[in-house]
């Protein structure tokens, strides 16, 4: 038999257990990564000149952290490792990276996605001005640099990561002016049933939260962000609280986000289909249970298939492999798939109470005043979306990229497309999922111009 | 003026001089380029689109927000991109026709 050519993009926590499950089946594959070092943005290690002991660096998370990377570290003889290298492109079974300025096509019987998330964003006046960072980046800060965004923040937006990212902070003895959730504390409650589905996961977030309060650190939920305020940098947030009044928290750093959307440009590229996910408002790609994407060959793994987390992507990187595997002929056990889907269902059932206890707040992005930057690369306002809209009748995103270049830019849509897509549904008077999504295009990210094909010896 | 970011550990690192606009700063081993200009100025660039100072915003090389000019009309990608020492770099393009360099 010809060597199974299995191509695994990613090397956070899904990317490193499909690798693991690859090679105890005695398949090597390759494991493309962006970064220069395992662990993907989670569990993303420090340089190494640094010091910090695990338990500093991701407290509760350090043991799982440690696992990770120690897998991998040991799989890395058995592996086709590309670290440092940027998978662009798709086409029919064939993979496209770049590794500094060096280009190469790379063949595969099957191709796992483990492509991760970033921040959910959406726009609020003054977003742009220096000082103002999405919270994965506040966190990457602190924890890959042991630096603080700012001498004074403010975190602002909802979801898990705000409560995790202001504890960091403020336990890193940084000042953090107060934690703004846009979501109600009523919800939160509501959602403990369903969150109950992992004990240990909701008790940390309680704790983060606990600990915040001993702090003094103020957490105002039921929040409406005003805006950014400040001349060429960030020197406020002004926001009106639950109860109706204005507020104005004088800070020099903002870390924003509303929670996490995956990372979808390469499984687009291999021509999965997606399907629309009401309760996130988001499209996702199609997966069955294990993974397997539309596209024969392609499978999804972690959060760049669905936001569940960490432990989640352990499980379904171990899943997506495995299917990966029993497709192109080879034994896997039926119990151990069995095992990991009952696992996989409780982390399900915990996406959606944490869906319920921090919903994306859709009526902001809808009422962006006209003036608000939108997209961040091009400087294109909320009004000439509308304005594209409403007179040239932009039908769905794409059209309305095409109009007026709101996700044309160089982060392709990553950081307005969830509130563009509001804003142009709201224009339409249609659903969220009558305007369709932005497709990914090639390269999923900039390519430098001086990019060229692999010389072969 | 002064920095942006603030360093809260592992400041025992060998350093290593970079020149940002002409000037030399100290910075560390292991920083990022980000890191290490925004430890000492408040902003990476402009945007080329006339709405101001630009400071990157999602630091894992998702967002493009903090490609900086070198005085050659090169650009680096500030969060992804490893300090080195004698790096130059500019917080503004560097002429009006060093867009595009293709080498």
């Amino acid at each position: 038999m010809a060597e199974l050519r299995v191509v695994i993009v990613g090397a956070g926590p899904a990317g490193v257990r499909a690798a693991q499950a690859c090679v105890e089946a005695g398949v090597r594959p390759t494991v493309i990564d962006e970064s220069g070092t395992s662990g993907g943005q989670i569990y993303r290690r420090q340089p190494a000149q640094f010091t910090r002991p695990y338990k500093a660096l991701y407290g509760f998370e350090a043991g799982k952290a440690k696992a990770i990377h120690c897998t991998f570290d040991d799989l890395v003889p058995h592996l086709d490792y590309r670290p440092n290298t940027l998978a662009w492109n798709v086409s029919p079974g064939v993979l496209h990276c770049v590794q500094g300025e060096v280009a190469e096509a790379l063949p595969f019987d099957a191709l796992i996605l483990a492509t991760g998330a970033t921040d959910r964003l959406l726009p609020v006046r003054g977003w742009t001005m220096a000082g103002c960072y999405s919270l994965g980046a506040a966190q990457i800060a602190l924890k890959a640099q042991a630096c603080a965004i700012g001498r004074r923040v403010v975190f602002l937006g909802t979801g898990p990561l705000l409560y995790l990212i202001s504890y960091q902070y403020a336990a890193a003895g940084v000042d953090v002016a107060a934690v703004l959730d846009t979501s109600p504390f009523l919800g939160q409650l509501n959602a403990l049933g369903p969150m109950a589905a992992r004990p240990t996961l909701l008790a940390k977030g309680i704790y983060y939260r606990a600990q915040l309060l001993l702090r003094g650190v103020p957490v105002h939920t039921s929040v409406t962000p005003l805006a950014i305020d400040g001349d060429d940098g960030v020197a406020a947030v002004r926001f009106r609280s639950g109860r109706g009044q204005e507020e104005q928290l004088a800070c020099d750093a903002v870390g924003m986000g509303f929670h996490l959307r995956s990372e979808t440009q390469l499984a687009d590229l291999a021509r999965c289909d997606f399907t629309f996910d009401p309760d996130l408002g988001q499209w996702v790609p199609q997966v069955d249970a294990d993974g397997r994407g539309s596209t024969s060959g392609v499978y999804l793994a972690g959060d760049g298939a669905r936001v569940l987390g960490a432990d989640a992507a352990e499980i379904s990187g171990e899943l997506a492999a495995l299917a990966a595997l029993s497709d192109l002929g080879l034994d896997v056990s039926t119990s151990r798939i069995d095992k990991l889907r009952r696992r996989q269902r409780r982390m399900e059932t915990f996406r959606r109470g944490l869906a319920t206890a921090f919903p994306w707040p859709a009526e902001l992005a809808r009422a962006v005043a006209d003036d608000v930057l939108l997209c961040r690369c091009e400087a294109i306002t909320a009004g000439q979306l509308r304005e594209a809209a409403a007179s040239q009748g932009a039908p769905e995103v794409n059209r309305a990229k095409a109009l007026v270049r709101v996700g044309m830019g160089r982060c392709q849509g990553r950081f307005c497309g969830a509130a563009a897509a509001e804003v142009l549904a709201e224009v339409r008077g249609d659903a969220l999922e009558q305007v369709g999504r932005l497709r990914g295009q090639a390269p999923v990210k900039p390519l430098a111009m001086t990019t060229r094909q692999e010389e072969k010896a | 003026m002064s920095g942006r970011f603030v360093r809260m550990a592992e400041q025992h690192r060998p350093a290593v001089t970079i020149v940002i606009d002409g000037r030399s700063y100290s910075a560390m081993q292991g920083d990022t380029l980000l890191v290490a200009v925004l430890s000492h100025v408040s902003t990476l660039r402009q945007s080329e689109f006339g709405d101001g100072a630009r400071a990157g915003f999602c630091l894992m090389g998702a967002c493009q927000d903090c490609w900086m000019w070198t005085p050659e009309g090169e650009r680096l990608r500030a969060c992804t991109t490893e300090v080195i020492s004698g790096m130059q770099v500019l917080t503004q393009a560097p002429t009006e026709d060093a867009w595009p360099n293709c080498g």
